[in-house]
């Protein structure tokens, strides 16, 4: 009471002995100010008043509440705006912009902020910003009226369209003009024109619109909006189509590259090596290692760590590999029952070793800027991430394929494997060439889990989520033939993303089990089966 | 000879039944108690925490002088992730190691396999995860969430303060996202939502390609109305779900996706930039700001010698277990079960958000409910709870099988599935 009352005070003197400027500035501080005391339930008027006054002070600091940098000190109930340093925060003066000192977290108290109340800051700092300079701002601004549309706004978005010159924030804004046409009481002739704008432009965005203005329009309208809302979905049914296919090879290059290291292991040496996965996961680790290191020491270079994580991780699961190789498997060859049983034994070890060391949880691996977010192409969304990964995939694929058909080692490694006699009588050091091959597949195993990290938990489990998949692809592919892994791989996936929509993401993967069965009946050596006397030997 | 021997006999019997006697004393010396969590396998992930923060709990309270005068000493066992063995655990815990009780479990199927175990050798089991409801067993208490502690009121929110009129109930394809989609479809339908707004879709254990789904969610979002994600998917699936989110760009001002299995431990291994704003229901975040919270946190932080470690609802749990117990055990003088099982209900202890929970005649545990957002930095932030406390409902009155059945543990009644409709104790479930 006794504070109110003193904000009265205070604010009778400053209206009748300062001059206007001031006042207006005092005004807004307390309009800040309130925020800190506010409701959660309140704060779409406080942001409203805020917004209202047409400040351009306002914009950093509904920016700074929306992004939740907005903090009132808890001895004064001043708010300001603060920027992380250490432990404490650095306060900024909501009013001046300039430092007004440190102080430690305890000492504030964070304005709250909800879903809510970051729609209420977007669709504010919307029509705030319709008109600055910077043509990034503009474009953010147009984007949120568009999100939020707002009657009220429509003179804005009116005005800004005037003054706009860049095209795409023109087709954006122009949309966003369309779009609260439809919620105004602009007369029907208008709202005809803005539904026809819509339907040109197509989209979910546009659908979405529709469908709930479809509700309340007027009856001369909704034959219109009707046929409009059938045009766009028969058009979105066709994309639909495309984006499955694209995830059907994004499905199908994780496929591929969890599978091409084991296409040398079994498919080439006819291992069956169940660490497999771990070798993938142990890559994955590697990456996690790799940008540790580079958080703390080299901040810098970390869209850099996944470059740097590639040729380590190879080298790590590689080693790995040759330690595997020479330490047991050499002496199970020809006892693929046993060979089972040991890898499965260390793939357990390994597991539960990288378990004591990491600690069970998970690790967090960033993505890089370059893997973040999407982009659309046409009626597609195409996320970063999956495109670096199927570009990643092919080319380790070809690398491999350049590998075993073009060079000594390649040569060597298929000599060995066909007629190892023949080989070791040529002068080939047949138990080296194993060791080597073996930890060639391992190691794209772990290149394999470098690009893995970035779509999955880095976990101990990691590598037991792709055993399976991985000899499906190769048995399926046909053992011994690297094209076949590629087919089989990319088969695999769009075929699991054509039955998903219709049967589910269980349902679906157990019909393409049941597929893979009936075909290895028809077919027992898969889709490109080795010809010739190698086969037999 | 024959009368040496004999001599000798029977010093031999004396000397082994005095070293019988201090075995049987050295026991008597301490109170066990068993841990019954995965620290192997594929739920190791989750369950490993649980048991350094029993320890702890067990360790602190050794300082402070134990149990009854007598230390507590923690049983620790593996079951490895694998229903059977921890029925086989459980068993072992109970009648090798004699444990007065039992802290464990994780997954609803590992505690349905050890339910006839602890019946049959009748012993005490304390379960601290948000389970899916439809039980009440004699020898369970239940400290995690039911449905009615942590769905509906996440619904709810969802339904007044962000509009939500359009649901997708996504979950991972086991029991308990099952029946609470079944509980969330039939209060959704009872609060006037229509069928064709709803929709529900499960995944495997582990699906990592998330693609397809998040475009669905897209889909079904764009019909005009303001959709929500109410999320079942358990554990390691998470992550890529949420990597999906992100990249697809649906933020969680236009899609809010409320998760009941995402805490502070699974955050620990995401970028959590692009998820803020999205909610999770609890009935504990680690950023509850209370002298209490602060104290365990800090314990907590220096037990496990790391400072980037966090706190989280099974954990409080937990803590509300352990307390209610020494109580119990306090109030009854003895560790017998029959009697500790009595002490039990009406036990009241403080919680870790700052107010007190109580053992109900259906063990289960008063809590509040909070509903937080998640933070830039892999904290959550409460931006509602309910306005007291809510009591856990075992038998969920929302299933037409459950609605007639109450719980009450307390004599003369002392049943599980007390049917009021028929007036005859048995029904539906244990």
């Amino acid at each position: 009471m006794y504070r109110i009352f003193q904000t009265m005070l205070v604010a009778l003197v400053l209206f009748t002995a300062v001059p206007n400027g001031l006042r207006a500035e005092e005004a807004l501080r307390d309009l800040v100010n309130a925020l800190g005391e506010a409701k959660l339930s309140d704060m779409d008027e406080h942001i409203t008043a805020l917004a209202k006054t047409g400040d351009p002070k306002v914009v950093a600091i509904l920016e700074a509440l929306g992004e939740g940098n907005l903090y009132a000190r808890k001895a004064d109930g001043e708010v300001f705006l603060t920027k992380e340093s250490g432990s404490s925060l650095t306060l900024i003066d909501p009013i001046s912009g300039e430092s007004a000192g440190e102080a430690p977290k305890a000492a504030l108290s964070k304005v709250k902020v909800n879903n809510g109340v970051r729609r209420a800051v977007r669709s504010a700092l919307g029509s705030l910003t319709l008109l600055s300079p910077d043509r990034a701002a503009r474009l953010r601004a147009a984007q949120s009226v568009l999100q939020s549309p707002n009657s009220d706004a429509l003179g804005a978005i009116e005005n800004a369209l005037a003054a706009e010159k860049d095209s795409e924030v023109r087709a954006l804004l122009e949309q966003a003009r369309a779009t609260t046409l439809l919620i105004s009481d602009r007369p029907v002739v208008e709202k005809k024109e803005a539904v026809r704008l819509l339907k040109e432009n197509g989209g979910r965005e546009a659908l979405s619109i529709l469908s709930s203005a479809l509700g309340s329009a007027d009856e001369t309208l909704k034959p219109d909006i009707e046929a409009a809302l059938a045009a766009i979905e028969q058009t979105q049914a066709l994309w639909a189509a495309g984006q499955n296919v694209w995830y059907g090879l994004s499905l199908g290059s994780v496929l591929l590259l969890a599978a091409i290291g084991l296409a040398i292991t079994f498919g080439v040496m006819g291992i069956i090596n169940m660490a497999h996965g771990e070798m993938v996961m142990l890559g994955a680790y590697t990456t996690f290692m790799v940008q540790e290191v580079v958080r703390t020491s080299f901040p810098g270079l970390f869209d850099w760590s996944l470059a740097i994580a590639l040729p380590l991780a190879f080298l790590v699961t590689g080693g790995v590999g040759l330690a595997l190789e020479r330490g047991v498997i050499r002496f199970l060859y020809g006892r693929p029952l046993e060979t089972l049983l040991a890898t499965w034994g260390i793939s357990l070890i390994l597991q539960q070793s990288v378990r004591s060391i990491f600690g069970p949880t998970n690790r967090e691996v960033g993505n890089p800027s370059w893997m973040s977010g999407a982009f659309d192409l046409g009626g597609l969304t195409i996320t970063w991430n999956r495109l670096w990964i199927i570009l990643f995939a092919l080319a380790v694929f070809a690398a491999l394929l350049f590998l075993l058909k073009k060079t000594p080692m390649g040569l060597q490694m298929r000599a060995v494997t066909q007629n190892r006699r023949m080989a070791s009588s040529m002068g080939i050091r047949t138990p080296w060439v194993d060791a080597l091959t073996f930890a060639l597949g391992s190691g794209i195993a772990g290149m394999a889990g470098v690009a893995l990290s970035q779509i999955d938990n880095v976990s101990p489990n990691l590598g037991q989520g792709y055993i399976i998949d991985s000899f499906m692809v190769v048995v399926f592919g046909g053992v011994g033939n690297l094209w076949g892994t590629l087919v089989g791989a990319f088969s695999l996936g769009i075929l699991n993303k054509f039955l998903e929509p219709y049967a589910g993401a269980v349902l679906g993967k157990i019909l393409v089990l049941v597929l893979i069965i009936l075909f290895i009946q028809k077919r027992p050596r898969g889709l490109f089966a080795l010809k010739g006397r190698a086969v037999e030997a | 000879m024959n009368y040496r021997a004999r001599v000798t006999g029977a010093f031999l019997a004396a000397v082994l039944s005095t070293t019988a006697f201090n075995g049987a004393f050295a026991a008597e010396d301490t109170i066990k108690v068993g841990i019954l969590h995965s620290l192997s396998g594929t739920m190791a992930i989750s369950e490993t925490t649980l048991k350094d923060a029993m320890l702890m709990l067990i360790d602190e309270q050794n300082k402070k002088g134990g149990l009854l005068g007598k230390k507590l000493e923690a049983v620790v066992v593996d079951p490895a992730s694998d229903w059977p063995l921890f029925a086989e655990k459980a068993r072992e815990l109970i009648s090798v190691d004699k444990v007065s009780a039992v802290f464990g479990c994780w997954t609803s199927v590992s505690r349905k396999s050890v339910l006839p175990v602890f019946e049959e050798l009748n012993s005490i089991l304390f379960y601290p995860v948000q389970y899916e409801g439809e039980e009440s067993q004699r020898n369970v208490f239940y400290t995690g969430a039911a449905p009615n502690q942590q769905a509906i009121p996440a619904v709810d929110y969802l339904m007044e303060n962000e509009e939500v009129e359009r649901w997708v109930l996504a979950g991972t394809d086991y029991v308990y996202p099952r029946t609470t989609n079944k509980i969330l479809e039939a209060y959704l339908i009872s609060k006037g939502v229509k069928p064709e707004d709803i929709m529900i879709n499960y995944t495997p254990f582990g699906h990592s390609d998330w693609q397809t789904i998040v475009s669905d969610v897209k889909k079904f979002g764009s019909a005009g109305k303001k959709t929500a994600v109410v999320s079942t998917i358990n554990g390691d699936a998470n992550v890529p779900f949420y990597k999906e989110l992100a990249n697809q760009g649906i933020k969680a001002e236009d899609i809010p996706v409320v998760a009941f299995s995402v805490g502070e431990e699974e955050l620990a291994g995401l970028d959590t930039g692009p998820l803020v704003g999205h909610l999770a229901a609890w009935n504990y975040f680690q950023s509850v700001d209370n002298p209490a919270n602060a104290e365990f946190i800090k314990t907590w932080k220096a037990y496990t010698k790391n400072d980037k470690r966090v706190t989280n609802d099974p954990m409080e749990a937990h803590y509300i277990g352990f307390n209610m117990w020494l109580k119990a055990v306090e109030k009854a003088g003895t560790t017998d079960t029959d009697a500790v099982l009595d002490a039990m209900i009406g036990v009241s202890v403080p919680n870790l958000s700052g107010g007190y929970s109580t053992m109900m005649p259906n063990h289960h545990i008063t809590k509040p409910v909070l509903i937080g957002e998640i933070q830039g930095d892999g904290q959550f932030e409460t931006v509602w709870e309910t306005p007291g406390l809510v009591v856990g409902d075992e038998w969920s009155d929302y299933l037409p099988d459950s609605k007639d059945l109450i719980s009450d543990w307390r004599a003369p009644m002392s049943c599980g599935n007390f049917n009021v409709a028929t007036g005859k104790c048995g029904g539906k479930g244990s």
